[in-house]
């Protein structure tokens, strides 16, 4: 029973606007730091050390930037969904927060994923596009994503930006499964087989590390810009109070 | 006033403001037709074309029709106050909300449906695959309704917002799409498409149970914070 109550009064602490600001920013340097030193690993490690592929030569080397961008993608689109959901059932305002945060940097990876999977696929396929069920995936995907942009960006008032945008996240998150495998079917009926695949599960050591180097590199590029932006979001939707008035004032 | 009594009501309601306006309640529905003739004037008219692409054009013509009448849903009835009014009402508002799903799928949805098989003819289908087509529509165009129904009522409060509904409601159409048009392409190729139905079927079960409710919470956000 205490430890229950402990966990909700440190729950409670870390959703308070204050404290979470305070704490974000002593994160913000670590993550920049992580994200440097991963990244660096990563690049040498995937572009300098890391075999040539037998079949793509280097051009395999693209899956480095392509795949954890398109785990990124989907990532992001699960967290605000999932502190949509927090933020309608408890209104935990910061979840709010963190949710719209996201949104762009989620659009970005999207994007990210789909030029790169364009770039690989020209000497691959041969051409700059291919219907293949991934590649159509993720394209409604990011529209999904600016669907939220847009929502956000076009209701005036705050709150009911916050609880619209939740709604449709989580509307999104339910119909993400469906349009996946609604994709996949379509294209199993037009496109038999798959020419190449990206990330085959038989991946060697020496490439698979820059891979996940490379991938928690742009996990804590994330969480770097996401503690910017909430930091931001929270200093204008605290701009009444006393502590922010302080802040500025010290400033 | 019961349960069945307030659904009934509400429902003609809709049905007598939508025919005293029945040249605006059409409009889609002539829409409908010239997209997709227009589509025989810019792809080709031959016929064996026609056959393989009918099912897409009339699928697609159909979505944006259906966009095209969400348009001014709600609209008059969230001006005036009667949506708030309704909200208030000590009756459940996902009943309400049913009821207006269903006028609505009489008033926009149920004339597509049905002038779905006159297209079919025009772009040179048969009558076997005309009449899968009828089936994936009055399967479809519900859940198109629904689903399009969400992305209404978090706009409502919005001037201009034709554009950002169909960025929000889109994507989300892309099942509906696929296993509806397949559906249709299928049957005309012979091959089995019991299979899309059924799932037309589910999605539209499943859009049935949750959309009312979703729509009556994003209804509530908006009036609240109009």
């Amino acid at each position: 029973m205490l430890q229950k109550q402990a966990l909700w009064l440190w729950f409670h602490r870390m959703a308070s606007p204050q404290f979470f600001y305070t704490l974000a920013g002593r994160l913000l340097p670590c993550c920049a730091l992580l994200t440097a030193i991963l990244l660096t690993a990563g690049l040498v490690g995937g572009l300098v050390y890391a075999p040539a592929d037998y079949e793509q030569g280097d051009g395999f080397r693209i899956i480095y930037v392509h795949v954890p961008s398109a785990w990124m993608s989907l990532f992001i689109y699960a967290v605000m969904a999932l502190n949509s959901a927090l933020f309608l059932v408890w209104h935990i305002k910061l979840a709010d927060i963190i949710a719209r945060s996201s949104a762009v940097l989620g659009a970005s990876y999207t994007l990210l994923t789909l030029l790169t999977g364009s770039i690989w696929g020209k000497p691959m396929w041969g051409t700059w596009w291919v219907w293949d069920a991934r590649l159509t995936s993720e394209l409604i995907l990011f529209f999904l994503y600016l669907g939220y942009i847009g929502l956000v960006a076009a209701l005036n008032d705050r709150r009911m930006a916050g609880k619209a945008a939740a709604l449709l996240a989580l509307v999104g998150a339910i119909n993400i499964p469906i349009i996946h495998y609604s994709v996949v079917w379509w294209n199993t009926l037009h496109q038999p087989a798959s020419i190449a695949k990206f990330g085959a599960p038989s991946i060697h050591v020496s490439m698979l590390i820059p891979l996940l180097c490379m991938a928690a590199a742009f996990l804590f590029f994330y969480l770097y810009v996401l503690l910017i932006n909430a930091r931001t979001e929270l200093l204008e939707q605290e701009k009444r109070s006393q502590w922010v008035k302080q802040l500025v004032t010290q400033a | 006033m019961g349960r069945n009594n307030t659904f009934l009501v509400l429902l003609l309601r809709d049905l007598k403001l939508a025919y005293r306006q029945r040249a605006e309640t059409v409009l889609p529905l002539f829409f409908f037709v010239v997209v997709a003739s227009l589509f025989p004037l810019a792809v080709s008219p031959d016929p064996e074309v026609l056959k393989q692409t009918g099912p897409g054009i009339i699928w697609v013509a159909c979505l944006l029709s259906v966009l095209l009448s969400l348009q001014s849903l709600f609209r008059a009835d969230f001006q005036d106050g009667s949506i708030e009014q309704m909200l208030m009402s000590p009756h459940p508002t996902a009943l309400l909300i049913s009821a207006r799903l269903v006028a609505q799928w009489c008033i926009t949805g149920l004339p597509l449906v049905v002038m779905a098989p006159l297209l079919g003819f025009l772009l040179h289908l048969d009558t076997q695959v005309i009449k899968i087509l009828f089936i994936s529509l009055l399967l479809g165009v519900p859940y198109l309704n629904m689903v399009g129904t969400i992305g209404v009522a978090l706009t409502i409060g919005i001037r201009q917002a034709g554009a950002l509904l169909s960025l929000l409601v889109l994507p989300l159409y892309v099942p509906v799409l696929i296993f509806g048009s397949h559906a249709v392409t299928a049957a005309a190729n012979q091959q089995p498409y019991q299979g899309q139905l059924l799932w037309l079927g589910a999605l539209l079960a499943l859009a049935a149970t949750l959309c009312p409710f979703v729509i009556g919470f994003a209804l509530k956000l908006s009036c609240a914070y109009r």
